[in-house]
């Protein structure tokens, strides 16, 4: 049996909004309406759907960025080795959370403080977790920095945010993330206008990562081929609900939901000689899974431990 | 054989900035025929945009064109001032800017903000004519005619992209740049734009000239292609030529840096380190700080740069061609 790290059970962020202009009722918007999924050590899980979709709400709620409103979060507690609901979580146990599980928010503009040198930057998790002595602090961070590939380290300490590109932005990013070394990390990585060379570099240092560190992630991205190369499974997410989620090759291979569909037969191929496969958007396959198995349970392994939803999407595709 | 439209030959234009001279377009030379797509490909800032802004003249006040000739239907642009330079923009070269969807006057109706480019080419055409003209482009596109009154903000990032597209084409451009039209919008919406640009140069039998960093994009969208290094072409041929047979190492670590949802999973190659800085001049190989398995030929600083054909239609530089 696989260790995981985190297990996810019937999550779900539910935001009141306002209604129409003259109704004093509120709406509520299911940005995250019941999903679940685990992610054992070392291995990373792709979640990809189209924007509006609901990843970045669940990856704040699973942060504890944002409060959920429903569903059970637990993540691996490696003292008393068992899985730990992140829900009640206090003081020095929310902390330990909070260093075992960190976020990357790939946009580096928006991330890092402009008026902080980078050594700051990098400094700042040690700082508020208070871990070890100002040297070891130091080292550390020359350290991460080597290990992200910004070297010589003494180029960069000095520097601010602005001075540096945008992929060195993004290393900074991932260091400040990396330093804690959490054993889960969530990355989520809205349309990059990153070059997909620099992009490359810092998923290989990623996925290196993950075999020395056992480091696992939640990898979110609107480009399958980017979550290909990453993950081991792949979760595709439509109107806040977790639709199909298989392992790599095998849901690119064999597509069942319609928005699965739909969404493979989006991604540009980079062959000019390939004709690419546009599937058929249509609802056959799942209305026959939904004929054999039901309804009852929101998610049915078809084999291969490949799921499908049975929820009702006609019409919404 | 479709004739030529726009032919750009030996582009030299720098940027005068405090720290010297940034020189952003090297002796750039391509021509992009009736009908046809034209691809252009590089990493950030090696001066896409750069190209596309000199070919309208639209740069920013510090640029300057020192050299070379962009003719469209034979007609020279370079050195027409600025009336001249206004009647060829939009109904001769008009361009979809990177980032265009957010520059939208947000108080005026998008409809409103088309027909004003119309009526300034068209002075003489009534306001039904353009309405009926807006509408017919908004069909092309794949927008519902009701957006004409409708505010910038009321519309998805998608919407609005439509619509500057539509804007794009509303004083029947003979060649129209698209700078990176699909970066800032989610895959299954960039791939339904992808396709209304696709029909609609078909239909029209517009000249397209598509600027992006992202190669499938590219391989999927054009024709012809360029493949830009430090302000330089360094490959230029048939799309699918410089797919099968890439030439300069830069072109083939590009091709071997991207991923693919088809096909076997193979490693992919990074690129490390940083362009080089545009204000010093390059002796040799721009590219070889960068390169990953240069030959001891490339060191040679004598050697002659330039574009060799290598099969037909299909040219790389000359220094990389005789290493590779
Ligand atoms: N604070 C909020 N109040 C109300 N609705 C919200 C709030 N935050 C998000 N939403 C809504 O929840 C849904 C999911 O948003 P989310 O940001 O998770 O999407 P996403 O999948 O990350 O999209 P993208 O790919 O564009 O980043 C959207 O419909 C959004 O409008
Ligand atoms: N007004 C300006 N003054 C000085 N330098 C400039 C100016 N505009 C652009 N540059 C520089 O010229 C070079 C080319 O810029 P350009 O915008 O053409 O790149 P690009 O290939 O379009 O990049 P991207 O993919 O990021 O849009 C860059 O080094 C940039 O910093
Ligand atoms: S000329 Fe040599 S150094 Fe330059 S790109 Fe080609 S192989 Fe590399
Ligand atoms: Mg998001
Ligand atoms: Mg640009």
């Amino acid at each position: 049996m696989k260790k995981n790290v985190i297990e996810v059970k019937n999550l779900e962020k539910y935001y009141e909004v306002s209604g129409g202009f003259f109704s004093r009722n509120k709406d509520i918007v299911k940005a995250v309406d019941d999903i679940s999924f685990e992610i054992p050590f070392g291995e990373s899980l792709g979640l990809v759907g189209q924007s509006g979709c609901g990843k970045t709400t669940t990856a704040r709620a699973l942060c504890l960025l944002d409060p959920k409103t429903g569903g059970d979060v637990k993540f691996y507690n490696n003292e008393t080795e068992n899985m730990q609901n992140i829900d009640n979580l206090e003081d020095e146990e929310l902390k330990k959370f909070r260093r075992n599980i960190q976020m990357i928010f790939q946009d580096p503009y928006e991330s890092l403080n402009p008026r902080w040198t980078i050594k700051d930057i990098i400094l700042e998790p040690l700082n508020i977790h208070n871990i070890g002595d100002l040297q070891d602090r130091e080292e550390a961070v020359v350290e991460i920095l080597k290990t992200v590939g910004l070297t010589p380290a003494s180029n960069y300490l000095p520097r601010y945010p602005h001075e540096l590109s945008g992929g060195q932005r993004q290393r900074v990013s991932i260091a400040r993330t990396l330093i804690m070394k959490p054993k889960f990390v969530v990355c989520d990585e809205p349309t990059s206008m990153l070059d997909v060379s620099i992009r490359i570099s810092i998923m290989d240092l990623m996925l290196n990562l993950a075999k020395d560190l056992e480091v696992s992630y939640l990898y979110i991205t609107h480009d399958l081929a980017v979550a290909r190369y990453m993950c081991n499974r792949i979760a595709v997410m439509f109107n806040g609900k977790i639709v199909e989620i298989a392992e790599t090759e095998e849901l690119l291979n064999n597509p069942i939901h319609p928005y699965t569909k739909r969404l493979i037969s989006s991604i540009p191929v980079p062959d000019p000689s390939y004709d690419r496969k546009v599937y058929d958007v249509n609802y056959d396959e799942l209305d026959a899974i939904i004929a054999k198995h039901g309804t009852d349970n929101p998610m049915v392994d078809i084999g291969n431990e490949h799921y499908i939803s049975t929820h009702d999407v006609k019409g919404l595709i | 054989m479709s004739k030529e439209v726009l032919s750009v030959k030996n582009l030299n234009m720098h940027y005068e900035t405090l720290s010297g001279d940034v020189h952003a377009v090297k002796d750039v030379s391509f021509s992009v025929k009736e009908g046809e797509s034209f691809g252009l490909v590089g990493e950030s800032g090696c001066g896409k945009t750069s190209v596309a802004m000199s070919l309208l003249q639209l740069q920013a006040d510090n640029a300057k064109i020192s050299s070379g000739s962009i003719q469209l239907d034979g007609v020279e642009l370079v050195g027409m001032n600025e009336s001249e330079l206004r009647k060829v923009r939009w109904d001769g070269i008009s361009i979809v800017f990177q980032g265009a969807m957010n520059a939208w006057n947000p108080v005026v109706k998008v409809g409103e903000q088309i027909r004003e480019a119309i009526r300034e080419h068209y002075p003489e055409k009534s306001k039904a004519e353009n309405t009926e003209k807006i509408e017919s482009l908004f069909k092309m596109v794949g927008l519902d005619a009701a957006v004409i009154d409708r505010f910038p903000h009321e519309l998805s990032g998608g919407m609005k992209q439509r619509a500057i597209i539509a804007l794009a084409l509303s004083c029947d451009p003979k060649v129209v740049i698209a700078d990176e039209p699909t970066t800032a919008l989610d895959v299954v919406i960039q791939d339904q734009i992808l396709n209304e640009i696709k029909k609609v140069q078909q239909l029209l039998g517009l000249s397209l000239i598509y600027i992006s960093h992202d190669i499938a994009v590219i391989a999927e969208m054009t024709d012809q292609m360029a493949v830009m290094y430090a302000g330089s072409i360094v490959e230029i041929g048939p799309t699918e030529k410089v797919f099968s047979t890439p030439k300069h190492a830069y072109t083939r670590l590009l091709l071997e840096s991207t991923p693919s949802v088809v096909g076997e999973k193979k490693k992919l190659r990074s690129l490390d380190g940083e362009p080089p800085s545009l204000i010093n001049e390059i002796i040799g190989c721009s590219f070889s700080p960068r390169c990953p398995d240069p030959s001891s030929d490339c060191e040679n600083p004598i050697k002659e740069m330039g574009l060799v054909e290598i099969e037909p239609g299909h040219f790389a530089d000359n220094c990389c061609v005789d290493c590779g």
